[in-house]
C-alpha cells in the first residue's frame, strides 16, 4: 500500500505531465511569479530590438527548455533586464553571451556553440543528407540500368510487360 | 469493484492477445483457416476487453471515485464534465490505456478488413495481426506491471489532487486521442510489413493492405500535430506556436517519416520500386513513434524529476523499443539479399522524385532525433550540459525542408518510370514566376527583411502555385475540373496545404507585430495599426477557478471593431494560473490581446501581438489532414469496389 503524497509533489508531478503531455501549454506552466516579471521596453527601438531578438537566443535555466523571451520566471525576468542594463551601457551581443556563458555554462545558449564535442550535432545532418543522396543514387543508377536491360530484352516501358 | 472489473479485462485482453499471437502465427505457416479465423476473434475480443477497461477508468474519473490513486492524483469532484472525461488520459497510466486501446482498434479494423480464406493474403493478414499482438502483449505487461491505473489507494482521500489547470481545455479532449491514432496506427504499417519479410514473399500484396491504414494514421498525426500547435498557440500567452521542444519533436519525427511512408507505398504499389525501402520506412515509421513514447514515458527528458521515482518504466518501453526496432532490421537484413530488385525507372522519374522525398524526410527526422539526445548523450557520457533550442533546428532542419519544398512541385508532375525534366519545368513556369514575383513584391513591402522569412513565402507560393498547375493538367480545361476523380486531388492538396503552413509560419513567427506596456482603465496602447483601451477589470469565477476578466476595446482608424476578454485564472486547488488569452482573427492576421500581471500602484501590464496570417498554420494543416482523407476515401471505395467484382465473379458460375 503507497502513502498519500503530499500535495506539493502531486502539483509538481502534474506539472511534470502537463510538460509531458502537452507540447506546448506546459511553458504557461511556470509558477505564479511573486516578483515582479515585467521588464519596461527601452526608450531606443533599436536597442530594444536588439534585447528582443538575443531573449530568444538564451535559456531559461529554471524552465523546462524555454528561451527567457517565453518565460514568466524571476530568473528570466532578471536576465531580460540584466540584458538591457549592460546594452544601454554599449556591451555588444557577443559581450553580453559570454558574459552569460562564463556565469552560467553554455547551457544558457539556445544555440549550441561549434565545438569539438558538438561536431556530429552540427554537421550530422550535412553528412546525413550527402551519405543518403549517395545511397539513393546507387539506387536510381542501378534502377535506370535495369531499365535499360529491361527495354534491350523489349518489355514495355509502361506496364513492364513484354511487347 | 470497478477497478477491479478494469483490472480483470486487462488481463483478459493480456490473455487474448497470447492466443492472437499464437493462432495468427500458426494459423499462417499451417494455412489453417480455422486457426486463423480463431486470430481474427481473439483481436476483437482483446479489442472489446480493452475498451472495457478504457470505460471503467472513465466510469472511476466521472463518478470521482477516489479509492482508485490515478483518479485521487489527477481529478477532483469541482472539475467540470469534460474535464473528468478527458482527465482519463491527462496523466501517464491513462494515457497508456488510450495507447492500447488505439492499438485495439487498429488490431480490430486489421481482423475485420482480413479475407476469410486460407490464401497467401489471408496468411499475410493473419501474420500481421500476429505482430499487432507481440506489440498489444508488450505494451499490456508494461502497463499491468509498471502503470496500473486501476491500483487501490486506502483510505481514499475526501478530495483528489486536481488536474492541472492548462490541461482543462477543449484541446485535451482532441490532441492527445488524434496524435495516438497516428503513431499507433503506424504499427499496422509495421506489422504488414514484419508479416511480409515472415511471409517470405516479395510482393507488393502487403503494401495494399497496410496504405489505408499508413494513410489513416497519417491524417490522424497531421490533425493531431496541428490541433496541439493551436492549443499551444493559444493557451500559452504570448503567441508561439512551435517550439522544437522534444515532447513537440517526438511527434513531429514519426509525421516526417509517415510521410515518407505514404509516397514510397504510392510508388511500390503503383509501379512495384523500391519495395525494401518501403519495407525499412514502415518499420522505421513506427519505431520512431516507440523512440516518441519511450521519450515521453520515461522522464529521460526535460527533467530527471519527471518519472525518476519509477525507471522500471523507461526501462521496460526501452526494452520493448529495442526488441521492436532491431528483431524487424535483423529479418530485414536477412531476408534483404533474397528481395528481388524493385522495378526499373529512368534517373527523371516520379519515383526519383519519391527517392528524394524519402532522403530529405528521413533526414529530416534523423536530425530532429540528434538534437533532442545530443544533450542527453553528452550529459551522460562528458557531464557537459549544452542546450540544443530552435535555433539550432531552424540552422539544420529548415534547409532540409526547403530544398523538399524546391523539389516537390516537380514530383507529381512527373511521370512514372520516365519523365521529361525541360517540360515539367516548363510545365511550371507559372508557379516559377508566381514564386519570383512573391519574392520581389516582399522584399519591397516587408520590414524587417529576413532571408528565411523571404525563403518561406517564395517556397509557399511555388507550392501552391506547383498544386495549380499539377491540377491544371490533369484536368486539361476548366469543365472537365469537377471530372477529376478524387485521387488525382490529393497530392495537389497536400503540398497546397504545406505551402499554406509555410505562410503562416513566417507571418506568425517573422513579421508579428508586439506591444507591452502597464494601461489602467480608461488608458490605450498600439500594436499593428489597432489601438487598445483597458475599459475595466473585473473578478469572475468560474466552475473551479475566479478568474481576472478585462474588458479591451479594440479600435482600428479610430473606429471601434470589437471589445475582448483576455483572463488571467487562478486555480485554487492545484494552486495554479493561466492566462487565458483573447484572440480575434480575421483569418488574414490575429489580433491576440493577454492580461498580465496587476502593478502596485493601480494598472494592468498588458501584452498584444499582432501575428500576421498566423491562421495558415493550423487551416494548412489541416488541408493536408484533408487530403489524407480524401486519398483513404478513394482507395476505401476502390476497395470496396473491387471486392464486389470480385463477388461478381464468384457468383457467375452459379448463374
Amino acid at each position: 500500500m503507497r502513502t498519500p503524497r503530499n500535495t506539493v509533489a502531486a502539483v509538481f508531478a502534474a506539472l511534470m505531465l502537463a510538460v509531458l503531455l502537452a507540447p506546448g501549454p506546459l511553458r504557461a506552466a511556470g509558477a505564479q511569479p511573486e516578483e515582479d516579471t515585467y521588464v519596461p521596453p527601452l526608450a531606443n527601438p533599436v536597442l530594444e530590438a536588439r534585447a528582443k531578438a538575443l531573449q530568444t537566443q538564451l535559456r531559461c535555466l529554471v524552465c523546462q527548455g524555454q528561451s527567457i523571451d517565453e518565460s514568466n520566471a524571476p530568473l528570466a525576468a532578471d536576465l531580460r533586464r540584466l540584458i538591457r542594463e549592460q546594452m544601454q551601457s554599449g556591451k555588444s551581443d557577443d559581450d553580453i553571451k559570454s558574459f552569460l556563458v562564463a556565469r552560467y555554462g553554455a547551457f544558457v545558449l539556445m544555440k549550441p556553440p561549434v565545438r569539438q564535442d558538438t561536431f556530429f550535432l552540427w554537421f550530422g545532418p550535412a553528412l546525413l543528407v550527402v551519405g543518403g543522396a549517395g545511397i539513393i543514387g546507387v539506387t536510381i543508377l542501378r534502377a535506370r540500368r535495369r531499365l535499360a536491360t529491361d527495354q534491350a530484352q523489349g518489355l514495355d516501358l509502361e506496364t513492364g510487360d513484354l511487347k | 469493484m470497478t477497478g477491479e472489473l478494469g483490472q480483470l479485462a486487462l488481463c483478459l485482453a493480456l490473455a487474448l492477445s497470447l492466443v492472437q499471437a499464437f493462432s495468427g502465427f500458426a494459423g499462417a505457416s499451417r494455412g489453417s483457416v480455422r486457426l486463423m479465423a480463431m486470430g481474427r476473434g481473439a483481436a476483437l475480443g482483446s479489442f472489446v476487453f480493452i475498451a472495457l477497461a478504457f470505460f471503467t477508468l472513465m466510469f472511476a474519473y466521472v463518478t470521482s471515485d477516489f479509492s482508485v490513486m490515478a483518479v485521487a492524483e489527477n481529478s477532483h469532484t469541482a472539475k467540470p464534465l469534460l474535464y473528468k472525461i478527458t482527465g482519463v488520459w491527462g496523466n501517464h497510466e491513462g494515457s497508456m490505456v488510450l495507447w492500447l486501446l488505439i492499438l485495439g482498434i487498429y488490431s480490430a479494423a486489421i481482423a475485420m478488413t482480413q479475407p476469410t480464406d486460407s490464401n497467401e493474403n489471408a496468411q499475410l493478414g493473419s501474420r500481421a495481426l500476429a505482430v499487432q499482438a507481440l506489440i498489444a502483449i508488450a505494451f499490456l505487461v508494461f502497463v499491468l506491471l509498471t502503470s496500473d491505473p486501476f491500483e487501490r489507494f486506502y483510505p481514499p482521500p475526501f478530495e483528489g489532487n486536481g488536474l492541472n489547470p492548462l490541461l482543462q481545455d477543449p484541446g485535451l479532449a482532441f490532441h492527445p486521442p488524434l496524435l495516438y491514432l497516428g503513431y499507433v496506427g503506424l504499427s499496422a504499417a509495421f506489422s504488414f510489413a514484419a508479416a511480409a519479410l515472415l511471409d517470405r514473399r516479395n510482393d507488393a500484396a502487403w503494401v495494399r493492405r497496410a496504405r489505408p491504414f499508413a494513410l489513416a494514421a497519417w491524417t490522424a498525426l497531421t490533425l493531431g500535430i496541428a490541433a496541439g500547435s493551436w492549443w499551444a498557440y493559444y493557451t500559452l500567452g504570448w503567441g508561439g506556436f512551435w517550439f522544437w521542444d522534444p515532447v513537440e519533436n517526438a511527434s513531429l519525427m514519426p509525421w516526417l517519416v509517415a510521410t515518407a511512408l505514404i509516397h514510397s507505398m504510392m510508388a511500390t504499389e503503383r509501379t512495384g520500386a523500391f519495395k525494401s525501402w518501403t519495407l525499412l520506412l514502415a518499420i522505421a515509421a513506427f519505431s520512431f513513434s516507440l523512440i516518441g513514447t519511450f521519450l515521453v514515458r520515461s522522464g529521460v527528458l526535460n527533467s530527471v524529476h519527471a518519472f525518476a521515482n519509477d525507471p522500471r518504466r523507461g526501462l521496460f518501453i526501452l526494452m520493448i523499443l529495442f526488441v521492436a526496432i532491431t528483431s524487424p532490421l535483423v529479418l530485414f537484413a536477412w531476408r534483404a539479399p533474397k528481395l528481388s530488385p524493385g522495378a526499373p525507372f529512368d534517373l527523371v522519374s516520379r519515383e526519383t522524385g519519391i527517392l528524394i522525398n524519402n532522403l530529405l524526410l528521413t533526414a529530416a527526422a534523423a536530425t530532429i532525433l540528434t538534437g533532442t539526445l545530443y544533450p542527453l548523450v553528452l550529459d551522460a557520457a562528458e557531464g557537459i550540459k549544452i542546450s540544443v533550442g530552435p535555433p539550432y533546428f531552424t540552422a539544420t532542419v529548415v534547409p532540409i525542408l526547403a530544398l523538399l519544398a524546391l523539389a516537390m512541385p516537380f514530383g507529381p508532375i512527373f511521370l512514372w518510370r520516365r519523365a521529361d525534366f525541360r517540360a515539367t519545368a516548363y510545365a511550371l513556369r507559372f508557379a516559377f514566376a508566381a514564386a519570383v514575383v512573391a519574392l520581389l513584391a516582399c522584399l519591397a513591402i516587408l520590414r524587417p527583411a529576413s532571408a528565411l522569412g523571404l525563403l518561406a513565402i517564395t517556397l509557399g507560393v511555388w507550392l501552391i502555385g506547383g498544386s495549380i498547375t499539377d491540377i491544371a493538367r490533369r484536368a486539361g480545361s476548366l469543365r472537365r475540373l469537377w471530372l477529376l476523380p478524387a485521387g488525382a486531388w490529393t497530392s495537389a492538396i497536400a503540398h497546397a496545404g504545406l505551402g499554406v503552413v509555410a505562410l503562416g509560419v513566417v507571418g506568425a513567427s517573422i513579421w508579428k507585430s508586439e506591444a507591452i506596456q502597464v494601461l489602467a482603465p480608461g488608458q490605450s496602447m498600439n500594436v499593428g495599426g489597432y489601438t487598445l483601451r483597458l475599459d475595466s477589470t473585473e473578478r469572475v469565477q468560474g466552475p473551479n477557478y475566479f478568474a481576472d476578466r478585462a474588458a479591451i476595446t479594440v479600435l482600428a482608424n479610430g473606429k471601434t471593431i470589437t471589445v475582448v476578454h483576455p483572463e488571467k485564472r487562478s486555480y485554487p486547488v492545484e494552486q495554479m494560473g493561466t492566462t487565458e488569452s483573447a484572440i480575434r482573427t480575421t483569418v488574414i492576421s490575429d489580433l491576440y490581446v493577454v492580461l498580465g500581471d496587476p502593478r502596485e500602484g493601480g494598472g494592468w501590464v498588458v501584452r498584444a501581438y499582432v501575428n500576421p496570417m498566423a491562421p495558415f498554420i493550423w487551416i494548412g494543416g489541416v488541408i493536408m489532414a484533408l487530403a489524407g482523407f480524401i486519398a483513404l476515401r478513394a482507395r476505401i471505395s476502390a476497395r470496396v469496389r473491387a471486392t464486389r467484382a470480385a463477388a461478381g465473379i464468384a457468383s457467375e458460375p452459379a448463374e
